[in-house]
């Protein structure tokens, strides 16, 4: 028999040190520990607290609320899709290591409580693009695992047949998955354009990094979506690093919220799920109510490299990675408000991982079994209406494809 | 009495008519379009007939087109459907192409295709390959059009030639049309074509009247993409061109017909698919082939019809080598004498036609 509880936090003023040290770059700074002060009270499963250094403003006379709350039900939910994008990740670097994926492949690991609070919040018919740390967008816009891995491992099972890879994943309204830095941002722009002009209460959801918010095309797109108010949310997952280049060292003004000085700017704890989802809630309502595109940046953090190919140790140290890993993990810090909460046991949790586990498994045995599309089926999908007669070439002068629709 | 004296008596005053003014019956019915109305119109039936069209780039508004390809477009279809951009190719580009993956079937013009390369990733990353890469979930029936190539006195920035660039590309669809007719069932097509079509223009060519029959001004009327068509029979060399290429074909076939040289021009109106078949039939028939472009000779349209001519069977039917007309090796000057002797005329190809045919 479940005993439920509602648990009210209160952070005593004095007592509560924050996460929040994204603007300074210090590559040995210990980052302080959320303090909880814990007090039961009665009736109602839900877990609630106060944020209150959760947002920061740029040209918004008021944000969304620092009072965040959500069920046992949705609590499971949110540690679950979580979990399941952590694994994912996991199985991706060992299948990597094992030489099973090729070319690029960066991992999300660190940045979970994004893709799942920003999707909490969404309505199913918005739209999302995102550049090519992807996996876990992918599966919270409704691709299943196996449709990922499968994909990174190259067979026919896999999202897009194993023709994308990595980086080319695609799903209902989600558009990629893009490989080019800062060309999703016009394109997602494009997508709230779309759901403007057809009358759609929708936003899009652009994401980019801190290495791409310098783009100049971004900045062309904050034009075009103020000037015609779209309902575009461009997202900065400001996760500390460009490739090899820290924030400091890559843009003149690191406040990426602020960047766009007449698009309106909230920067964001992105490593609470809870906060992420209410501050999508208000961005939405906001881009949803005719103002026109608005800007976030969630402070995040990722624990591999830039991809595969970097250790991610040459430009910052291993202390720092396990600094966060220890005090600001958004899956371990929210299982452990809400255990503290009662909401959940940990013989439940387990349960979930064990159920994770198996799904993962599952998954990178398709990934790794399944086979790759037939040699024959690379000449397909050039056109989507081919003329009548087509051919298309292959290597040589003797090897022609015939394509008839 | 009085019918057979009345039609006598027309008949008559056709024949009067006929040799005052050398009007032919035909004549009298056939209509006439320049490129440009063609265009203008093609895209107001289009834009009219799907709600999904719209045409999106800089001045295509209120400005009436720069080129005033869009001219009264924006006061019969309004701001939604006829949108003027900031100077900003690489967003804009991209914003189009992100509202066509999201269903929207857009118009991108770009002033001049010099200015497409800035946003030319969008073109070929984000448009042409979506398909391809996304296994069919992600369409992109978008059209990127304007003018391509030289104009006249605009120097070496704004007078590129990109058939060679965009053609190269699987996933994208090129045509370079040259009549009226060709520009209104072509650009038709694409607009109607699921795929990202590029539509490349000539400014020189907007000015031009040509003829159109009663079956083109249909507002159904669409030309296959991909298909070439012969502008002008003959038997003695088969000239390929395509957009103002065509032109000095015909001008060099009209100034030949009075040696006794008899020359096919064939219009490839499409770059990708290429109309192999229409070139190699035209060959088998008269041994000779004589490619003509402004573009630049190395990697250039006429390089690739030449090898595939040579690649197929047509290649026995040849009794002389296959060469190239194109534009000079350098970056266009702006003074008028460098600039017309960098670009090819009727006289580069008339030579070249007699030293092929040894005449």
């Amino acid at each position: 028999m479940n005993i439920y509880a509602k648990l009210i936090v209160r952070l005593p003023a004095n007592g509560c040190r924050l996460l929040l040290q994204q603007q300074q770059q210090k590559i040995n700074s210990s980052i302080p520990s959320l303090a909880t002060a814990v007090r039961k009270a009665s009736s109602g499963p839900i877990l609630e607290y106060d944020e209150p250094n959760a947002y920061k403003l740029h040209m918004l006379e008021e944000g969304p609320s620092n009072h965040v709350s959500c069920t046992r039900e949705e609590g499971l939910d949110f540690y679950r899709k979580m979990q399941v994008v952590r694994r994912m990740e996991a199985s991706a670097n060992n299948m990597y290591k094992a030489k099973l994926i090729r070319g690029f492949c960066h991992l999300y690991s660190g940045q979970e409580a994004i893709c799942v609070g920003m999707k909490a919040a969404m309505d199913k018919n918005d739209s999302l693009i995102t550049a090519y740390r992807a996996h876990g967008w992918t599966y919270m816009m409704g691709v299943s695992v196996t449709g990922v891995l499968a994909e990174l491992t190259g067979k026919k099972t896999g999202c897009s047949e194993g023709r994308g890879g990595s980086m080319h994943m695609y799903g209902t309204n989600f558009y990629g998955g893009n490989g080019i830095v800062g060309a999703q941002v016009p394109l997602g722009a494009g997508v709230a354009f779309a759901h403007k002009y057809r009358g759609e209460q929708n936003v899009c959801v652009a994401l980019y990094g801190d290495g791409a918010a310098n783009q100049g095309q971004v900045f062309e797109a904050f034009n075009m979506a103020k000037l015609w108010l779209l309902p575009c949310i461009f997202v900065c997952e400001n996760n500390g690093y460009g490739m090899g280049t820290s924030t400091a060292r890559a843009s003149a003004n690191p406040n990426f919220y602020k960047r766009c000085e007449y698009i309106p700017g909230l920067w964001v704890d992105g490593m609470d799920v809870l906060a992420v989802r209410e501050a999508t809630r208000f961005a939405r309502d906001w881009c949803t109510s005719g103002k026109g595109p608005i800007i976030m940046e969630m402070a995040t953090y990722r624990y591999f490299g830039h991809s595969m190919s970097d250790p991610g140790t040459s430009y910052r140290t291993r202390e720092e990675v396990q600094d966060v890993r220890k005090s600001r993990d958004p899956i371990a810090s929210f299982r452990e408000k809400l255990v503290q909460a009662k909401l959940v046991t940990e013989d439940e949790f387990k349960g979930i991982d064990n159920e994770v586990k198996k799904l993962i498994e599952d998954a990178e045995n398709h990934a790794q079994n399944d086979p790759e599309l037939p040699v024959d089926e690379l000449y397909s999908h050039v056109y989507s209406s081919p003329p009548a007669n087509f051919k298309i070439r292959g290597c040589d002068n003797f090897t022609f494809k015939d394509i008839s629709k | 009495m009085n019918l057979v004296n009345n039609i006598l008596k027309s008949q008559s005053s056709m024949e009067v008519l006929r040799r005052s003014f050398s009007i032919s019956p035909r004549l009298l019915t056939e209509k006439s379009l320049t490129i440009r109305e063609a265009i203008t119109q093609a895209m107001d039936e289009e834009i009219s007939r799907d709600e999904r069209v719209f045409l999106i780039g800089e001045e295509v508004a209120q400005y009436d087109g720069a080129y005033k390809m869009s001219k009264g477009l924006w006061k019969k279809h309004g701001d939604k459907r006829i949108v003027d951009t900031p100077i900003t190719e690489m967003g804009f580009a991209g914003l189009a192409t992100g509202a066509a993956m999201a269903g929207l079937r857009p118009i991108c013009e770009f002033m001049t295709f010099n200015f497409s390369m800035q946003a030319i990733d969008h073109v070929i990353n984000s448009a042409a390959k979506a398909y391809y890469m996304s296994a069919g979930k992600v369409k992109v029936p978008i059209v990127f059009r304007g003018p391509n190539g030289a104009a006249a006195g605009v120097g070496a920035q704004h007078s590129q030639d990109y058939s060679s660039w965009y053609s190269q590309c699987p996933g994208l669809k090129v045509i370079a049309p040259y009549s009226a007719e060709d520009c209104r069932g072509l650009l038709k097509a694409a607009i109607r074509d699921d795929d990202p079509v590029v539509f490349l223009e000539n400014e020189l060519l907007y000015g031009l009247h040509f003829p159109l029959s009663d079956e083109a001004s249909s507002t159904d009327f669409v030309l296959p993409i991909g298909k070439g068509k012969i502008e002008r029979e003959g038997k003695h060399i088969t000239l390929v061109g395509y957009s103002i290429g065509v032109k000095i074909c015909m001008e060099a076939a009209k100034e030949l017909e009075q040696s006794g040289i008899q020359c096919e021009v064939v219009n490839l109106r499409s770059l990708r698919p290429l109309d192999e078949d229409i070139i190699k039939n035209s060959v088998k028939k008269t041994h000779y082939l004589l490619t003509v472009e402004f573009g630049w000779s190395q990697c250039s349209i006429g390089s690739e019809v030449i090898t595939r001519i040579c690649e197929s069977d047509a290649f026995d039917y040849l009794d002389g080598p296959p060469i190239r007309v194109t534009g000079a090796d350098v970056p266009l000057a702006y003074a008028k004498t460098l600039e017309q002797n960098s670009m090819p005329q009727v006289a580069n190809v008339v030579k070249s036609i007699k030293k092929i045919l040894n005449k």
